[in-house]
């Protein structure tokens, strides 16, 4: 197995400015923070967490459509840099992104037909002909009939909206396909037949995805790996089945205990979280999620636990399963 | 009370606090005219917590909206409707608002949408407040923190003065909970009260729901999309489709013994945290649109058991088990 992508230590933090009384004061928002992961050729790493944890500003600087503030991306060994050069257009050919609203990603004054082909065009790739027949033959393999080649997206359904979207992603046979929030926006019949066709493509296709949902259901039904993201940073990356059946991060735990289950219906026994997530802007020294963290220590209020291996497939960030914190070893705490 | 009480099955469930019945709804005039109710019949109990579970355009919301009364001139609402035993279809709008708010209650499923920008919210509570009590001055302000306090937002007198753009999505919708408890309704509609929220969130206001139930003795009906929420809150369920009920059962019945090839699908589709992971199995095709609906069974040209007759009638909600309806001609006798 190969390592597709590598992201490495990557941040993002954006200048903001936040009324003050009635003035602006400028601050930094930092939307990503030292954020790490690999993932490997054909395999799907699922992102998950809650709005505003940072998860479609990851899938950007993956993408190279917003320059990072520190680390890198690495596809395919070769750093994807977010200046639109050559270079850039070359690797974007193998990577791409599906989103969440189809409409919106879609023009609607161009017949669906001609949208799926447009990055061929793009591209240069293969002769009218050639390219026409590519499109149909993949919008047929997606589940899209003859009938709905030559209609606009709004004379679409939901479901039919976003296999054209998928389709358009698909048809440079990229090795990796972002999904941000592909499914959330339909409906739960819809759900599970762009679930089975995402898994489908898959394993006829061999892309990799980086699927990011606030939704954790759907998250373990399609993922390898899950990574779960609080404010910027990643708390916890695991197996989905190792994740869901004993989440070890406190946040892990209530996230996976908050999801109500269709099985255990109301004997089910919850973490439920206080409080809201703290704003981004305004982030303490040591863990973030210390203030609504059931079992805060004071370590946890100084130092920022790492992501560290607790075996070969899990990670973990808490201090709670650190054996030894190096609380000097932690690079960017050097304040007093 | 008296005509009440013949369309129920069953006899140690406490009172029937709504009925509806026959209700059906349709937009536009003339060949436009798209109907998406077609005679809903539906009752409420007494502090009982009745889940709506459906697809979008399923008429889960509309159901509520025109029942109380919010459609608006361009709806068509036919239909009888109690509550208590008395009628209150077609009240005039000066009646209806003596129910809505003090008996009936309704949440939405974007609260910053649905306060007001521009006034604080401690302002938008006593309004409430003062509209469904009577109450003035400081007793309606004292009322009103009162309200905060039993949602639970911490520093109730400081976040009194807050704008709901302060607060967060979560707090909003408890603000949200708080106006509606305002009137102390018997029943309190929760339309998706969570689907804007994030997971964590969502677990507070489910729990807070329930919390405010039990202490109010309130009816809930809650409208989701998402059975998994209805499992946990409700006792009883009722599955829509397009514009019809497709099955009324006990929670625990619906889960277990699922009789309409729809619900059926429906459990399968979702994936499960608890159970090992594996392919979905997904309902083919899409949800018909209101307007062209199909002749027979709306359900019938997605459905794994169509027979001839589905083609040709529309199934009737009938009995299979107590406490269990299904609209399908497979478990018709």
């Amino acid at each position: 197995m190969t390592t597709l992508l590598q992201v490495q230590t990557l941040s993002k933090h954006f200048q903001v400015r936040v009324p003050e009384g009635w003035r602006q004061r400028k601050a930094t928002l930092r939307a990503v923070d030292g954020v790490s992961f690999d993932l490997q050729a054909g395999q799907t790493l699922g992102l998950v967490g809650e709005s505003g944890c940072g998860k479609t500003t990851t899938a950007r600087l993956v993408l190279g459509l917003t320059a990072a503030t520190q680390g890198q991306v690495l596809f395919n060994g070769q750093p994807v840099e977010s200046k639109r050069d050559a270079t850039w257009r070359a690797q974007r050919q193998n990577m791409q992104m599906v989103y969440q609203n189809p409409l919106g990603a879609l023009d609607r004054r161009l017949n669906v037909i001609s949208q799926v082909l447009e990055p061929l065009l793009i591209h240069g790739l293969g002769d009218s002909l050639s390219q026409t027949e590519q499109a149909q033959e993949l919008m047929a393999s997606l589940g899209l009939p003859r009938p709905l080649w030559y209609r606009f997206p709004h004379e679409l359904s939901g479901g039919q909206r976003q296999r054209v979207v998928l389709s358009r992603a698909l048809i440079l046979k990229p090795s990796l396909l972002v999904c941000d929030e592909p499914v959330s926006a339909l409906d739960v019949s819809i759900q599970a037949q762009v679930i089975n066709l995402l898994q489908d493509v898959q394993e006829r296709l061999g892309v990799a995805y980086l699927f990011i949902s606030h939704d954790l259901k759907v998250v373990r039904q399609v993922s390898d790996q899950v990574a779960v993201m609080y404010l910027g940073h990643i708390v916890e990356q695991a197996p989905p089945n190792q994740l869901f059946s004993e989440p070890f991060h406190p946040y892990s735990q209530a996230l996976v205990s908050s999801v109500p289950s269709l099985w255990q219906g109301q004997n089910q026994k919850r973490h439920i979280l206080q409080g809201d997530p703290p704003s981004p802007l305004s982030l303490q020294s040591g863990c973030v999620f210390q203030n609504r963290c059931p079992h805060a220590q004071s370590i946890c209020r100084q130092v920022k636990p790492r992501l560290t291996p607790l075996n070969p497939e899990r990670h973990i960030a808490c201090h709670l399963f650190a054996e030894n914190p190096r609380p000097s070893a932690v690079p960017g705490e050097a304040r007093s | 009370m008296t005509e009440l009480a013949t369309p129920q099955s069953h006899s140690s469930a406490p009172p029937i606090l709504v009925s509806l019945r026959g209700l059906t709804v349709s937009f536009g005039s003339g060949p436009s005219q798209v109907q998406v109710l077609h005679g809903l019949d539906l009752d409420v109990h007494v502090g009982e917590s009745l889940g709506m579970v459906g697809e979008s355009g399923c008429g889960k919301s509309v159901t509520w909206l025109a029942a109380l009364g919010l459609l608006g001139a361009h709806a068509q609402v036919q239909g009888e409707f109690r509550l208590a035993g008395d009628r209150f279809d077609g009240l005039n709008d000066r009646a209806l608002s003596l129910i809505r708010g003090r008996r009936i209650a309704m949440i939405f499923q974007d609260p910053a949408s649905a306060l007001n920008p521009v006034h604080r919210i401690g302002q938008q509570l006593v309004e409430a407040v003062s509209l469904h009590k009577g109450l003035r001055g400081q007793a309606a302000r004292a009322q009103a923190v009162r309200l905060l306090d039993q949602v639970h937002i911490p520093n109730a007198g400081q976040r009194f003065d807050a704008y709901p753009h302060e607060l967060s999505g979560g707090m909003n919708q408890r603000i949200m909970i708080a106006m509606a408890l305002a009137g102390e309704p018997d029943l309190l509609i929760a339309d998706e009260p969570t689907t804007a929220l994030d997971a964590t969130i969502q677990a507070q206001i489910l729990d807070l729901l329930t919390e405010v139930r039990r202490d109010q003795g309130m009816a809930m009906v809650l409208i989701s999309h998402d059975l998994s929420v209805i499992a946990q809150e409700c006792s009883r369920v009722m599955v829509m489709y397009a514009g019809r009920a497709a099955e009324i059962a006990a929670t625990d019945n619906l889960f277990r013994t699922a009789a309409h090839p729809y619900t059926q699908g429906l459990l399968s589709c979702v994936p499960d945290v608890a159970s090992p992971q594996k392919r979905l199995s997904a309902i083919p095709g899409q949800v018909p649109e209101a307007g062209r609906l199909p002749q027979g069974c709306s359900f019938e040209p997605r459905c794994a058991h169509s027979m001839v007759q589905c083609k040709e009638r529309v199934p009737t909600l009938l009995p299979v088990a107590p406490d269990h309806q299904v609209a399908c001609f497979l478990t018709a006798p």
